[in-house]
């Protein structure tokens, strides 16, 4: 039986201001606030929300039999919680129906997976995480920022203990074959790879409201005819797409919600169902391993990455953005960490693009690739000598990061002893329990308790520990400090 | 074809552009070029186009015999010429200032007495109309429109006027009422307007009045370089970087925005050197406000070039950078970029039009042009990016093209004129 498997995507970036170079060193603010929340409530208002909407409306009139796929970005997540709330409610009510798959992704959207293995892991890690925390699904499946994939980066994706990925159905990977299928990773056969029919996609998102199409006006009914009439063993459809297709792309005014809507009906009468990527996944065998030795892509005629990195400017900007990317990784500063994310964002380096194809293209505030290039290397100018104060530059990476990791094993260490002098505390009250109402009520204050036992836990543990004790008692003595004066304060009172 | 300056005598992009459209015009077989110029010096190119020299050709009847004329008229004249336009003169002439072969006197420049040599030129255009035969007229600049109209008058050909520049962009609006009578009259009378970008084909279809019908773009293009500029080698800059401003040092040039501009780029980094070549009225005001900015020790002023010191400049620069406030076409960050220089140009200029490979800002805007300044000196994948693009780009931009767009326009306007 043929399956249609329907995914959408939502991402926005985080627009950068005009930023000169006069300016670096000495604002280290790098976004338009004004045009960020412009365009996003724009989005949200014209297509997120009636969008969503239609979804849920469709799959409460078919329970179980209209499925959908969505994945977010981070930055986009973190723009939608900002300024358009709504969108994440609805998004909640269509998982409710239990129809709904989230997909993972990179946080930023970025091109970590081109540029840094680990930022990239430590990215999808953190999405999914955020994912699990806001609707309670842990993503099966993974799509790369832009459907990026090659084999190598499947192979990590599937490191990563994710079952599929979606990429595109490009040409110069499939040849003669069809995209209507499941395939599987070559290097790792774990991994899935779902395609993208990117004929049928675009006839949705890049041509529906085209009057110039031979096609033009395109019904549900002719379109599920289309599908219907494909060969009857490629039974798996992926159609994917940007979810702002509905509503930005191709205006409401085109009644491209009214299509959507009809399109369970019509698949029901033709008897083809949809499924959600993990269940293709489940349900569809895979047919055999395919290559994909270079880049693959969604964006442009070309299908590949020469629009982000096609010409020398956008290679600098992304090798000196990712020359940075170690030290980003190991470093606690938050402001730094949401730049970081922030100035990942593929689009940045699409407005550098040269090429000419890039028909009406919008640059948002840059008036040409130089000009974007220009200010998106102020900032990076900025962002870099940020990262390089934070540590000396010309301490490397790794001996840098064994300093950092021996940090962090003490700080661990202290938490370790700190659950045991809680232990050893439960203990002495059994011992003494005439004390216990008193030392309950010293709980709440964490500080005494700390202290009270600090001068017990190290006379037990000498002969254990003797060379780190020194580090975590420092440490312990000047948390106490910070945490004690207060107190006195509110003594006098 | 009624010019007022050429190749290699020139003061500015006027002669550049007459010589490049002339040869770009030449290439085509069926084209016979004759080039009126006021006074030539001998050393013109003339292996495309025969050249008159306004200053040989008699207005007055002389007597005078056949050794004489030889004597007295350059190589490229030859007495039998000089006869020929003897024989067309239309009156008499004999109060003005002739000399003893019946011919007037002409400086070829821009003297103070302009409105009178503009008049005499037109005095000579009238004879040389008489004489020669032709099927359409090309007067290039204003200078020439009373010699176009004049020679429209008397041989009752259709008129082309080419629009360098307007007084307009000269003078940033407060025009001069006689230059601008001049153009307009120029105008008036023609049967084909064209104009080096669509920026002045505006101003002349709204501050002149034409019918859009009649006015046309005609883009200005750049011969490629000789071998010898080619070889010019480029210095290398690592350690200091030169942005470089080349051209008259006036108003319409917008140079104050440079300094302004320079002063903001000095203010963060110091490993820039900024060079304004060239001279003009504003050259003094500028060395003071480079001195009132704290600038002077990075900012150089190495006076007028010519020639080779041209491109040894651009070659020597990292950064070519063109202000104008006002700038019908501009040819010359076209050269820059021949030279592998890459260029900032003001949104104002008419070859922004036609270039990509460049970085565009308004001349007010001199944060963006400061910020562009810096990052073609920081980053060297956005300098080597507009280099190498930048030469493909221009080479691209070739007479010839413009030689049959020309060409075509010429028929058209034939056709038209006829009818």
């Amino acid at each position: 039986m043929k399956t249609i498997c329907l995914y959408f995507e939502i991402h926005q970036i985080i627009h950068l201001r005009r930023y000169r170079f006069f300016d670096i060193g000495r604002d280290h603010y790098y976004y338009d606030d004004y045009e960020n929340e412009r365009s996003i409530t724009d989005i949200a208002e014209r297509s997120y929300v009636p969008a969503l909407n239609a979804l849920i409306q469709m799959t409460k009139e078919n329970p179980g039999y209209f499925k959908v796929a969505v994945s977010l970005s981070g930055v986009g997540l973190e723009q939608l919680e900002i300024h358009a709330p709504q969108v994440l409610d609805l998004l909640g009510q269509l998982n409710d129906t239990g129809s709904l798959e989230f997909l993972c992704e990179p946080y930023s959207h970025g091109l970590a997976a081109l540029g840094n293995e680990e930022s990239f892991r430590d990215e999808c890690n953190r999405l999914k995480n955020k994912i699990k925390e806001m609707y309670g699904q842990t993503p099966k499946v993974f799509r790369n920022s832009s459907l990026i994939y090659s084999d190598d980066i499947g192979a990590l994706v599937a490191d990563m203990g994710f079952e599929g990925v979606l990429t595109e159905g490009a040409k110069q990977v499939l040849g003669w074959k069809s995209p209507h299928f499941v395939y599987e990773n070559p290097i790792d056969p774990r991994l899935k790879v779902l395609l993208r029919d990117y004929k049928l996609s675009d006839d949705i998102s890049l041509r529906f409201s085209n009057t110039e199409w031979s096609e033009y006006p395109l019904f549900a009914d002719k379109y599920m005819d289309w599908i219907a009439s494909l060969p009857q063993e490629e039974e798996v459809i992926n159609i994917f797409m940007e979810l702002s297709a509905l509503g930005i792309f191709q205006p409401l005014s085109s009644n491209i919600l009214e299509f959507l809507k009809a399109l369970p009906k019509v698949a029901k009468d033709r008897g083809i169902s949809f499924s959600t990527p993990s269940e293709v996944i489940k349900n569809y065998p895979s047919v055999g391993a395919i290559d994909v030795p270079y880049n693959v892509s969604w964006v442009d005629e070309e299908r590949d990455t020469s629009c982000w990195l096609g010409n020398d400017m956008q290679r600098e900007a992304f090798n000196k953005l990712y020359s940075v990317a170690d030290r980003v990784r190991i470093c606690t500063d938050r402001r730094i960490k949401q730049d970081w994310d922030y100035l990942q964002a593929s689009n940045n380096f699409r407005f550098m693009t040269t090429k000419h194809n890039s028909v009406g293209m919008n640059r948002g505030i840059y008036d040409s690739p130089f000009d974007a290039f220009t200010n998106y290397m102020n900032i990076l100018g900025d962002f870099i000598s940020r990262v390089n104060n934070l540590y000396p530059t010309d301490m490397d990476n790794e001996e840098l990061n064994s300093l950092l990791t021996t940090i962090q094993n003490q700080d661990e260490e202290i938490a370790a002893k700190d659950r045991e002098i809680e232990k050893l505390q439960k203990q002495l009250e059994k011992y003494n329990p005439s004390k216990s109402p008193e030392l309950k009520a010293d709980k709440e204050k964490k500080a005494t308790v700390k202290k009270e036992p600090e001068k017990k836990a190290p006379v037990k543990k000498a002969a254990k520990k003797e060379p780190e004790k020194k580090a975590p008692a420092k440490k312990a003595a000047k948390k106490a400090e910070p945490e004690e004066k207060p107190k006195a304060k509110k003594a006098k009172k | 074809m009624f010019g007022w300056e050429f190749p290699p005598h020139i003061l500015g992009g006027l002669g550049t552009a007459s010589y490049g459209l002339t040869k770009g015009l030449s290439l085509q077989q069926d084209m016979d070029i004759t080039f009126c110029l006021p006074k030539p010096w001998g050393d013109e190119d003339q292996s495309f186009m025969k050249i008159i020299g306004m200053n040989n050709v008699p207005i007055v009847w002389r007597d005078v015999n056949y050794d004489y004329v030889k004597s007295r008229v350059p190589g490229y004249m030859t007495p039998e010429d000089y006869y020929g336009f003897r024989d067309h003169i239309y009156a008499d002439f004999s109060y003005m200032n002739t000399n003893d072969i019946g011919c007037m006197e002409f400086s070829g420049r821009y003297p103070d007495n302009l409105h009178e040599e503009i008049n005499n030129y037109s005095i000579v255009a009238g004879v040389v109309a008489r004489r020669q035969q032709f099927d359409i007229i090309h007067a290039h600049d204003w200078l020439t429109y009373p010699a176009g109209i004049h020679a429209k008058m008397v041989s009752g050909r259709p008129l082309c006027i080419h629009v360098h520049a307007t007084d307009f962009d000269r003078s940033r609006g407060h025009v001069n009422p006689t230059v601008y009578s001049i153009e307009k009259n120029g105008m008036d009378y023609a049967d084909c307007i064209m104009c080096v970008s669509e920026l002045t084909r505006r101003t002349v279809i709204n501050e002149y009045h034409q019918d859009p019908r009649k006015v046309f773009t005609m883009h200005n293009a750049v011969y490629p370089l000789p071998q010898e500029y080619q070889d010019i080698p480029r210095p290398d800059h690592s350690k200091e970087k030169v942005v470089t401003f080349l051209g008259r040092i006036t108003m319409q040039k917008g140079p104050e925005y440079f300094v302004e501009a320079a002063s903001l780029v000095l203010n963060r980094t110091r490993n820039i050197r900024f060079c304004m070549a060239g001279s003009g009225d504003m050259m003094d005001a500028m060395i003071y406000l480079a001195a009132q900015r704290g600038i002077a020790d990075r900012f150089h002023f190495p006076g007028f070039m010519r020639g080779k010191q041209v491109y040894e400049c651009l070659k020597d620069s990292d950064v070519y950078i063109m202000p104008s406030v006002s700038e019908p076409f501009g040819i010359s960050p076209l050269e820059a970029m021949q030279c592998g220089t890459p260029s900032i140009i003001s949104k104002q200029s008419g070859c922004a039009e036609i270039l990509d490979k460049c970085i565009k800002t308004d001349y007010w805007d001199v944060h963006a042009m400061a910020d562009a300044i810096y990052a073609i000196c920081t980053y060297p994948s956005l300098f080597k990016y507009l280099q190498e693009e930048g030469i493909k780009e221009v080479n691209g931009i070739t007479w010839e093209k413009v030689g049959v767009r020309i060409r075509g326009l010429y028929d058209q306007t034939i056709s038209n004129y006829n009818h």
